[in-house]
């Protein structure tokens, strides 16, 4: 993997490095390099099969974390690369010209996330929610919870217990635990 | 007045990308939905059609029928919660997601897993692969128009499902892959009874290679149709028996081993056809190797260890701040979990990826057309498609 780090970090000013195991390594790339660097990625060092397209919400730093999986059939190992965008205006170039199966990832995270892919197929079609109005629900800040609570009949009699003080009093009756 | 075009080639015309030209209000066309109710085992979506006469012009899938969203909901609770939840992603294979979670947090968190709990999780693995292919060789017989072989492998997936019960104390959710090992032992006298089992599937499976794979009709209906070019498998993500079928040996339990793999004699099986016959033979002869597998665990397992590494007290487990992705076979194809913990005691985010995905949508959409509308069924469970995995 270490010809895979030297090119990121010579061509594309790659950062944060993480070899999660022998096959398995994470960088970090700014988002103007993504698509040349996936495409040298999968022309130049076999980085044929996009394995996946997923975003991570970091409400507190105010980022979305996109992050393309890359597999080398070949070599058999695997290349995560993220990419940080500002969830203010989370604006991403799309990819579907490199990989087909792209479109279906950026229409799902378009639809999840709310970040836009423009000229993606289909990216502002409906693809799994049905005439959905509130925010982009796989966002941290919003509460599945509350949406529930509000949108569905509540069911009475339906007990939930708090796992830790739930456990203690089985364990524990008599609250001799130290 | 002519109410067809006799030279097919010129209509309908198409636009500068490939597709076809159509005109709804001209009366040629007909617009309908497959689905959402299932012919096999394709699951909860649909594909609206437009079709000129019986044949498939164009199409879209549709899904969001079986969205639970799952991936949300692991956000609110703690790792041990997550557990008995993700095998409710899929229904007729739960033990790859338990697996591929269980994987995930013992990355993330450092955990080894007993030599014992590997060989059960491997054994665990080729049983629910077992079950599915059975389950959904009932369904490829049924939308081809064949009863009896689709009754003969369900009621062999049933004495699977006994064995399960058995294992785990449940026939379709076991949640017995769980972060550290496996929950329980084998019982006693379990591996002569599921050898038992190994050899009635492999009986009966003789007669469906004989009445369903040797039949005519069947071949007719079968051979030549959805045919994947190999240069689709790799824009369009295909994996498992969809590329092997296409002459591509990618199987994850070769390709990246885990658990017990390197140490089990097998070749992944291919085809060269890569028609929906060849896929559905591809699935047949796996199955044979999966048999064969079951046989070479129970004989190569140790009787006695460990099955469950010491966990920390798993209420107020934090894992520490990570990423990683961890993907086992299914019998679809590269199933895979991507897992974000940033150092508390709930995921940040965890992502599914299941084979479907990519085989049920965009490369769905591409095979149909111009397939004839009797066949899509066919065509659907050829592709193995099961949206659960799509949608989560």
């Amino acid at each position: 993997m270490d010809y895979v780090i030297q090119e990121l970090k010579t061509l594309f000013s790659g950062q944060n490095f993480e070899k999660k195991r022998g096959d398995l390594l994470f960088a970090t790339l700014d988002t103007g390099v993504l698509v040349q660097a996936l495409k040298h990625l999968r022309d130049m060092l076999g980085f044929r099969h996009l394995v996946l397209i997923t975003a991570v919400d970091w409400i507190e730093e105010d980022l979305f974390q996109i992050t393309y999986l890359l597999r080398n059939y070949t070599q058999k190992t695997d290349v995560g690369i993220r990419v940080f965008v500002p969830r203010s205006n989370p604006i991403m170039e799309s990819i579907h010209t490199l990989w087909e199966t792209a479109a279906t990832y950026q229409r799902e995270l378009h639809e999840m996330f709310g970040i836009d892919f423009p000229g993606s197929p289909r990216v502002n079609k409906p693809f799994i929610l049905e005439g959905w109005q509130e925010i982009p629900p796989y966002r941290r800040d919003f509460d599945t919870k509350k949406y529930a609570e509000e949108t569905y009949f509540p069911r009475p009699g339906r007990k939930t217990h708090d796992p830790e003080t739930y456990m203690k009093q089985k364990l524990y009756p008599d609250g001799t635990e130290s | 007045m002519k109410y067809f075009e006799e030279d097919r080639s010129k209509f309908p015309p198409k636009n500068a990308d490939g597709s076809f030209q159509i005109d709804l209000e001209s009366h040629k066309f007909t617009h309908i939905w497959q689905g959402p109710q299932h012919p096999g085992v394709t699951g909860n979506m649909s594909l609206e059609l437009i079709i000129q006469g019986d044949e498939v012009m164009q199409c879209e899938t549709h899904v969001g029928y079986l969205h639970r969203g799952f991936e949300k909901l692991m956000e609110r609770r703690k790792y041990i919660q997550c557990f008995p939840l993700v095998c409710r992603i899929c229904v007729p294979e739960p033990d790859f997601n338990e697996y591929c979670f269980a994987a995930g947090v013992e990355e993330l968190a450092g955990i080894e897993v007993p030599e014992k709990a590997l060989w059960i999780r491997t054994l665990v693995l080729e049983m629910a692969r077992l079950a599915s292919y059975l389950m959904w060789m009932g369904g490829a017989a049924g939308s081809l128009g064949h009863g009896l072989p689709g009754q003969w492998t369900n009621y062999l997936r049933d004495y699977i499902l006994d064995r399960f019960e058995e294992l785990t104390g449940g026939r379709i959710y076991h949640m017995y892959i769980l972060p550290g090992g496996v929950r329980n032992d084998l019982p006693e006298g379990f591996k002569q009874r599921l050898l038992e089992v190994l050899d009635d599937i492999e009986q009966i499976m003789k007669d469906v290679k004989t009445v369903m794979f040797n039949n005519t009709v069947f071949k007719k209906r079968t051979q030549g149709l959805g045919i994947i070019d190999p240069s689709w498998v790799e824009p369009y993500g295909i994996t498992g028996p969809n590329a092997r079928a296409a002459g591509i040996p990618l199987d994850v339990r070769k390709d990246s081993p885990y658990l017990k793999y390197p140490e089990l004699d097998f070749e992944p099986v291919t085809g060269q056809e890569s028609d929906a016959y060849t896929r559905l033979d591809v699935r047949r002869r796996d199955l044979l190797i999966t048999v064969d597998l079951i046989r070479q665990i129970l004989n190569k397992m140790p009787e006695n260890g460990e099955y469950m590494a010491p966990l920390p007290n798993v209420l107020n487990w934090e894992i520490p701040r990570g990423e990683t992705y961890v993907r086992a076979e299914c019998t679809r194809g590269e199933y895979g979990y991507y897992m974000v913990s940033d150092g508390s005691m709930y995921p940040r985010r965890v992502n599914v990826r299941g084979p479907s995905y990519t085989h049920a949508v965009a490369l769905m959409e591409k095979l149909v057309v111009g397939v004839n509308i009797a066949d899509v069924a066919a065509l659907m469970t050829s592709l193995h498609t099961y949206p659960p995995e799509i949608e989560r």
